[in-house]
């Protein structure tokens, strides 16, 4: 194969096709800076107005061993003119920074897909890091690809050489000669990246040089190369009219929360540990002090609940962040909070266990453990966000459920949710909805006052310290009702404890009914919650686009669940739900309602891919599992 | 004391609460002083606060007619530094015990002290597990017998005030439940320190540890094994206070006054900034040394909370107050027409 390296000479015209989206990912060394290629190309494509959904999948340890499978980091991202709900699952282009990113991903590209290599990084040492014999771009494993070999490192070397870097700073800047390629290969503009450069690098004036040098360098080399047939172009997407912006998932959730906190006029106070993947959450708030907001971060993940749940007795919106096993840890502490009946938020970014697991994979296997892992008879509300721009809905849909009820309130999300990011359209703030907290004054209570008196929704009063005359005191051991007094009296623990139930309970009076996507009854029902959301749309849709009798319908709240469910499920011949755990949402269902749903789970740190969700439903609406 | 509070007596501090500790327990007599002083602190009641863990000791809110939490084991000090930080306006108490504060909540009392959260932590030391009836704790001395040691405990005990000066405390104190007066007199400097107060109180648990504090409470021996610490004041203990407490190198030792000069004996200074001196006194111990009561050391540094409010305030002053529409729409945008 004759590749022009040269970059002199003339730009060929070439043939521009149209595409309705493409899937894109980035593979290299954990330090080659994949994430920040991945998050410029995705800004690129949004503010290009593509409706973009990304997933970024990196390893655990900051720095793995250089040019090993383990220190593989990768981002994927699908940008699309139309409405899309997934990062997309084959590739239509892989760019491998080494060896061991093309071995480890390249079985995801589409057959014809386009394969970019750098040459450069394929040398003996690296592929016996890569734990290959022979190497890969020699073998009948790229067959089916359109390969594209460039020298990368040295035509990076190349392109900043006037600058006078050391080799190590030149490396550096590969992953921009590879932006430069992409974006010149999808017709995307390379301004938002140099105007990135500019903030970035501007203190450093040689490097942001030479990271523009080479980005435009990339972009030189596809017009000049003959290697590319044609390039790409994806138009815009027909999103609802408004402002745009990218979010991610923790960010959106941090942001529901500043917005949950000014729309009830309650101090925002984030008690918190750092654990993966839930930290940036305590990074984004951390930067809103103007707002009042207060984060602490806590001497373990005990103290962070402790300090929140002390904040809430206090009459701030107490919130604690943390994955699995932190919140394993905070479970004693939210006993407490449910005993006292006091409101706060704990939230739940989920990644793959058990124990320290799998931190940076996502999973859905905390479900159980948030609804059940407690002592005792402990109920507690339990929603989910489904994406990453839900996130910031979630948050105040569920501190409004918090204080109206009078409890803590679980949030899940997971570290798909919490890295990925997707077009948001931004709200009008003053259109946003106020969330209502009463504390009582002395002057609207009967003495004495009864801090465990109820109201409709089995609520108590939030009197908080520093209001004279509704003295009281709350703490773990069981209360008489009313007076909140210890009691060990047999028929008032029994009281209680269907009090405590009843309150969660009356939460599904505020949710609203389960909505189903497709038709009304049918042969299949997908039952989903969290981030499968978009894979179990994308599927239920493409199904019913091929003429099958498929609903999809996703559930926002896990407890309780909403009232007219079990009537729901019982309008189709089969029930599936797909879980990226071993089927706790179906152990729930099918105890709760006694209808015998088909579980389709998967638990290897990765999201379901639209293809195999289509694959199970559509085996099972040849061959049902169950004949009604 | 504000003008404009009412006077309040030790009575208003009282419950309706019927009380359950041991008849005898030195817990009551805690209870009582900390009545006692309130009315002193002129603090209103509804702006009082008591927080505490999990054991007899931590019973103690159920019996202040103030608002309270009875937490969970060994916790208290976190959910107290979350109320505090949220709620400068309150005054603040942690009661604690030895196991409590100690053993499972370790962590947390080490760090709310270092943090310097204005929390006034009232650590009752019985050394041993009363509400579990009767098992060693961290200050039982080595080879306790207890049901959970029946040949003996094998840990060494820790020192509690150590312990908080090593975890950087600005205001350390010891005092006992039977001697009332001074009792008071500590609690009320503890709360009226600003930064966290860490009190311990020998309590005698008449129940499983009967007689733990006796020589520093019988009548006959207490002053001679007593060391009652004055600030400015030589260190003189002794029923005829003829005996004192001089440094040797680094090492405190007894000396008798008959053949020693006053000016001779270790002054106490409880404002000295290094904690040097406060960390000798707090390791002697029964029955080498009579045994230091009193304020160990007080010295100023800012709390969390107020730097806490500081940071919010100077960002407010310099960037402004924040806005949600503004906030939303920083960095990149994009527009998407009709
Ligand atoms: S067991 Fe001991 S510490 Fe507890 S109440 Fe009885 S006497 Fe007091």
């Amino acid at each position: 194969m004759v590749t022009s390296t040269t970059g002199n000479a003339e730009p060929q015209p070439r043939p521009m096709e149209t595409l309705p989206g493409a899937t894109v990912r980035l593979a290299g060394d954990s330090g080659d800076g994949m994430q920040l290629l991945g998050t410029q190309l995705t800004n690129t494509s949004a503010l290009a107005g593509n409706d973009v959904a990304t997933f970024p999948d990196f390893p655990a340890e900051i720095r793995a061993p250089r040019g090993t499978r383990a220190g593989v980091s990768g981002f994927q991202v699908q940008f699309a003119s139309e409405e899309i709900f997934t990062p997309g699952d084959g590739l239509d282009s892989l760019i491998a920074m080494n060896p061991a990113a093309l071995i480890t991903n390249v079985s995801d590209l589409k057959p014809s897909g386009i394969l970019i290599v750098n040459e450069d990084s394929f040398t003996e040492k690296d592929l016996k890091l890569a734990k290959l014999e022979q190497n890969p771009l020699a073998t009948d494993l790229i067959e089916p690809y359109r390969v594209i070999r460039i020298p990368m490192t040295s035509l990076t070397r190349g392109a900043v050489e006037a600058l006078g870097l050391s080799t190590k700073e030149a490396d550096r800047c590969r992953n921009f000669f590879a932006m430069g390629l992409v974006f010149w290969l999808y017709s995307r503009s390379l301004e938002p990246t140099q105007r990135f450069i500019e903030a970035k690098f501007g203190k450093k004036p040689e490097l942001a040089e030479a990271n523009r040098r080479a980005l435009q360098a990339g972009w030189n080399y596809g017009e000049t190369t003959e290697e590319f047939a044609s390039t790409y172009q994806v138009n815009p997407a027909k999103l609802e009219p408004g402002t745009y912006r990218n979010i991610m998932g923790n960010q959106a959730l941090s942001w529901g929360l500043l917005t949950a906190s000014q729309q009830s006029g309650k101090p925002l106070f984030l008690g918190s540990y750092p654990i993966t993947p839930a930290s940036d959450i305590l990074h984004e708030l951390s930067k809103y002090k103007n707002f009042g907001v207060q984060t602490f971060q806590a001497e373990d993940e005990i103290a962070a609940i402790c300090s929140a749940i002390g904040a809430a007795f206090g009459g701030s919106m107490g919130v604690t962040t943390s994955s699995g096993p932190g919140i394993a840890l905070k479970m004693e502490g939210l006993g407490l909070a449910i005993m006292m009946e006091l409101p706060m938020l704990v939230i739940d970014i989920q990644r793959g266990g058990p124990s320290t697991g799998l931190p940076t994979k996502t999973e859905q296997s905390d479900l159980l453990q948030v609804i059940f892992g407690r002592n005792g008879e402990s109920p507690i509300p339990v929603t989910a966000a489904r994406s990453p721009s839900d996130c910031f809905d979630v948050a105040q849909e569920a501190w409004e459920i918090a204080t109206r009820l009078m409890t803590p309130v679980m949030i899940l999300s997971d570290g798909y949710i919490a890295n990925g990011a997707e077009p948001w359209k931004i709200p009008d703030a003053s259109s946003l909805k106020p969330i209502p907290v009463h504390h009582p004054s002395s002057d609207e209570i009967d003495q004495p006052f009864l801090p465990y008196q109820r109201d409709d929704l089995l609520a108590r009063p939030w009197a908080i310290p520093g209001t004279p005359n509704l003295m009281h005191r709350i703490g773990g051991l069981e209360k008489e009702d009313g007076t909140g007094n210890v009691s060990y009296d047999p028929d008032n623990h029994q009281h209680m404890t269907n009090t405590r139930a009843q309150k969660v309970a009356n939460v599904a009076k505020l949710i609203g009914d389960a909505e189903v996507d497709g038709p009304e009854t049918g042969d299949l029902l997908i039952l989903s919650w969290g981030g499968t959301y978009g894979a179990c749309t994308t599927a239920s849709r493409q199904l019913r686009a091929e003429g099958s009798e498929v609903a999809h319908c996703h559930l926002r709240w896990l407890n309780p669940f909403p009232a007219n469910l079990g009537e729901v499920l019982r309008r189709y011949n089969q029930v599936v739900i797909p879980e990226l755990n071993c089927g706790q949402l179906r152990m729930l269902i099918r105890s709760r309602y006694l209808v015998d749903a088909i579980g389709f789970n998967k638990v290897k740190g990765k999201p379901f891919a639209v293809r195999e969700l289509v694959e199970r439903f559509r085996s099972l609406l040849s061959n049902p599992v169950h004949q009604s | 004391m504000n003008p404009t509070l009412p006077v309040l007596k030790a009575s208003d501090f009282g419950s309706d609460q019927d009380v359950r500790w041991c008849p005898g327990c030195g817990d009551y007599s805690i209870l009582a002083q900390m009545k006692k002083v309130l009315p002193e602190l002129g603090v209103a009641r509804e702006n009082l606060v008591f927080v505490s863990g999990i054991g007899c000791s931590s019973r103690f809110p159920y019996y202040m007619n103030t608002y309270g939490m009875h937490s969970i084991h060994g916790r208290a000090p976190a959910f107290a530094s979350g109320l505090k930080i949220t709620r400068p306006d309150l005054t603040v108490f942690v009661i604690t015990g030895d196991g409590d504060a100690l053993s499972i909540g370790g962590n947390h009392l080490m760090h709310c002290i270092r943090r310097n959260v204005d929390l006034n932590i009232i650590m009752f030391n019985n050394s041993i597990y009363g509400l579990t009836k009767g098992q060693y704790s961290p200050t039982s001395p080595q080879g306790h017998v207890t049901k959970s040691t029946p040949v003996g405990s094998l840990d060494f005990p820790l020192s509690p005030l150590s312990v908080a000066l090593g975890a950087e405390a600005t205001f350390v104190a010891r005092s006992i439940d039977f001697n009332t007066k001074h009792l008071g007199a500590t609690l009320l400097r503890a709360a009226q320190h600003k930064g966290t107060s860490f009190v311990e109180v020998f309590q005698n648990c008449n129940v499983f540890n009967d007689g733990a504090w006796s020589y520093v409470t019988d009548r006959g021996t207490k002053d001679d094994h007593t060391l009652v610490l004055e600030h400015g004041q030589p260190m003189i203990f002794g029923k005829d206070r003829d005996k004192g407490i001089r440094l040797n190198g680094l090492i405190p030792e007894v000396v008798n006054l008959s053949d020693t000069n006053v000016d001779d004996l270790l002054f106490h200074n409880e404002q000295t900034d290094s904690p040097h001196v406060a960390f000798t006194l707090s390791r002697m111990h029964h029955p080498e040394y009579p045994v230091p009561i009193g304020v160990f050391r007080s010295v100023e540094r800012p709390t969390y909370e107020k730097q806490v409010g500081e940071q919010i305030e100077a960002i407010q002053a310099s960037k402004g107050v924040g806005d949600l529409q503004q906030l939303f729409k920083s960095g990149e945008t994009w527009t998407v027409s009709e």
